[in-house]
């Protein structure tokens, strides 16, 4: 005879493993869809603005500014994003078992 | 009386305060690491710091060991020859961390294992694809050393003006090999994160300084501008131009010597698509308007062989098993992003001044080349009187020392762990007892470190930064994959994934040697790449068809076997995702040793 349902079936079920992971993984494809924009737009504005991108500003072409200084800062307001929003998520979950525990405890 | 003349004769023409600074660091970093083998008594002490390290000190120590010769000499030297296009090189050496974080930094640590092939096992369920994961691991850190040799030799060479390349690379190498084999991981965690911040002092001080006298980052990015190249001869002191002077447009009053014959030329230097991207075209005698979409491919290229390579480091992914969970794997990895993106932002410009300051360095080849641009610009100083400049000098290369130094020691634990922990203690003689593990390690280490010394002799023709980035391509193509798709795909087998890896890898790994083996000119294969532009772009920079092979061959193989996926992939996926407090780790595991029974 199979054991009654506990709450911690609902943890080892296929639809918990699935929303865990699709919560998860959406977030970072969105974080990881931001980075590749600018990283893999730079080279096609080079490509085709060369004229926009060769601009000077303090010295530095634009292209230069862009990519030797600004894009550090960029990654890191992606990451710190990320790391709030990922941390904020696994909370939830925790949050959301611990309470079917207690409901179930009751 | 000849006994005597030898040193002396090999002292002569050294600076002595550059000397000292080296000797010193060299004198720290060994005694650090005998200190505190003292305290490390466990293997798995050795093998991962016990895992009790704080999110500062690990953030610290990852990017001490990530930051290496390539970033502190070869990123300089690289944009110093051939300009813009070499930023891609620190951009996305930074960068790369990104994915590392978003994808792999958190599932990894929660699943738990010593290394790499742990996971490879853990995962799959299967001990023979341990030793697929063990072969890359030895692969990847072979191709990395090679450069953190260069920078030892280069930098011997640079201190000792008459001490043949060769010696250096053995001198260091001895050294580090030995320190590693008595110290182990503990003592390299502290050593590591101290030398993170050498570094970040030896790199950041010296561009201050030089900025103040000769001028602003951006003023001499400036000066290139096609006015006042080619005046004189290269180094001519005669030669010393104000750009911009009589002109009416602002121009950026800078001293600059003539670049001389060999350098290239200020428009093609200073934008996009220059001589590293085009050079394959260019031999192959294309017009610069037809070069263009090959430089476009390769610079796309090397960006996913970085990105991606990055997040696929066998010696940077060890540390991550170094937190105490999941949420610290992350907030390290971002940590670890900031403190290499405000290191990055100073090699490029020890480049740009390098190429106004000291344009003699592009006649240089080998230890003699831009590699060296960092530890002998602050030298210039020495021209306005005193000796501020052999001081600065003196800096940088105490932190070339720590760059080359921690990275090797690094991948020498990794290296000689995949061998103690994984070949000798899972694979020949698992019932070895601690002192038998501990004796293997030591041996391990003194082989890998013998191997690599010998490899690092055979290179000083190739660019260090250039060397790197082959390791990147391989991790790109093997581990990033294998990484990426176990941890988010439930229906990979271990067939589709040792496919996949031994076929991406293999084939960077093949095109990567054919192009060092012709470059070094052991074959011939000149007459070829003049035919095939298209190929020695692909072959240089294998990542954008590699990766893409590896992936697809992991999938195509998973889906012909899907009968083989391992029975508790559920519970493993909830091992790697779910977040620790709901405790599925232990469950797991109690579940695995009644199941397995090991």
């Amino acid at each position: 005879m199979p054991p009654p349902p506990s709450p911690q079936d609902r943890v080892h079920s296929e639809e918990f493993l699935h929303t865990l992971m699709r919560r998860q993984l959406k977030l970072s494809v969105a974080c990881a869809a931001a980075f590749l924009i600018v990283l893999l737009g730079l080279p096609l504005a080079n490509y085709f603005a060369p004229q926009l991108m060769a601009t000077r500003i303090a010295g530095f072409t634009l292209s230069w500014l862009l990519l030797g200084v600004l894009f550090f800062p960029a990654v890191w307001g992606i990451s710190w994003y990320f790391i709030r929003r990922s941390i904020w998520l696994e909370n939830d979950e925790v949050a959301a078992v611990k309470a079917g525990r207690k409901e179930a405890g009751k | 009386m000849n006994h005597l003349a030898q040193p002396l004769a090999l002292f002569a023409g050294v600076d002595p305060w550059i000397f000292a600074f080296s000797f010193v660091t060299v004198v720290v970093t060994i005694w650090m690491g005998f200190r505190s083998a003292r305290t490390s008594k466990t293997a798995s002490d050795f093998f991962v710091a016990g895992r009790s390290v704080s999110v500062g000190w690990n953030a610290s120590a990852i990017s001490g060991e990530y930051l290496s010769a390539a970033s502190f000499m070869g990123v300089a030297g690289m944009v110093m020859s051939s300009g813009y296009d070499a930023l891609w090189y620190p951009v996305c050496y930074a960068c790369g961390y990104l994915f590392l974080l978003l994808f792999i930094a958190g599932p990894l640590r929660r699943f738990g294992a010593y290394t790499i092939p742990d996971f490879a096992e853990g995962r799959y369920d299967s001990p023979v694809f341990r030793k697929i994961a063990v072969c890359f691991v030895l692969f990847i850190g072979f191709f990395y050393t090679m450069p953190q040799m260069k920078g030892a030799g280069t930098t011997l060479a640079y201190i000792f003006p008459g001490l043949p390349y060769w010696v250096g690379v053995v001198l260091v190498g001895a050294v580090i090999t030995l320190n590693v084999a008595l110290g182990g991981m503990k003592g390299i965690t502290l050593v590591q994160a101290v030398q993170y911040w050498i570094k970040l002092f030896a790199i950041c001080v010296p561009v201050f300084v030089l900025m103040s006298v000769y001028g602003f980052y951006g003023h001499h990015v400036g000066a290139n501008d096609g006015r006042t190249e080619k005046r004189a001869p290269a180094g001519a002191v005669a030669g010393l131009a104000e750009a911009g002077s009589g002109v009416s447009d602002p121009g950026y009053r800078v001293e600059r010597k003539a670049v001389g014959e060999k350098a290239p030329a200020d428009a093609a230097w200073v934008s996009p698509f220059g001589p590293l991207t085009t050079k394959a075209a260019k031999t192959a005698g294309l017009t610069a308007e037809q070069a263009r979409p090959y430089s476009l491919l390769y610079t796309y290229s090397l960006i996913i062989a970085l990105v991606c390579g990055t997040a696929g480091l066998p010696h940077i992914l060890v540390r991550f098993y170094t937190n105490p969970d999941g949420v610290a794997a992350k907030k390290t990895t971002m940590w670890v992003m900031i403190l290499i993106g405000v290191f990055y932002v100073f090699p490029p410009i020890f480049g740009v001044l390098g190429r106004d300051l000291l344009p003699e360095l592009y006649a240089g080849t080998g230890a003699k080349g831009t590699d060296k641009v960092v530890l002998e610009l602050p030298r210039v100083l020495n021209e306005h009187g005193g000796v501020w400049g052999s001081i600065l000098s003196g800096i940088t290369c105490a932190g070339a020392f720590a760059a080359f130094m921690s990275t090797f020691s690094g991948l020498l634990v990794s290296m000689t762990g995949a061998l103690a922990h994984d070949v000798y203690g899972r694979m020949l003689r698992p019932r070895a007892s601690a002192a038998e593990r501990m004796f293997a390690f030591k041996v391990a280490a003194v082989v890998i470190g013998a191997v690599a010394i010998g490899l690092g002799t055979q290179v000083e023709q190739l660019q260090i930064n250039f060397m790197v980035g082959q390791a990147f391509a391989i991790a790109a193509a093997s581990y990033f994959p294998l990484l990426f798709m176990s941890v988010w795909w439930r229906g990979m087998t271990m067939r589709g994934a040792a496919v996949g890896m031994l076929g991406g890898g293999l084939a960077a790994l093949a095109c990567t040697t054919i192009i060092n083996v012709s470059d070094l000119k052991l074959v011939d294969l000149a007459a070829f790449w003049k035919v095939n532009p298209l190929l020695r772009i692909l072959c240089e920079q294998p990542a954008i068809w590699t990766v893409p092979l590896a992936i697809g061959l992991m999938i195509v193989g998973s889906k012909l076997t899907t009968t083989t996926v391992p029975a508790d992939i559920r519970m493993k996926m909830l091992v790697l995702h779910a977040p620790e407090q709901l405790g599925l780790k232990q469950e797991y595991i109690q579940e695995h040793q009644a199941g397995v029974g090991h």
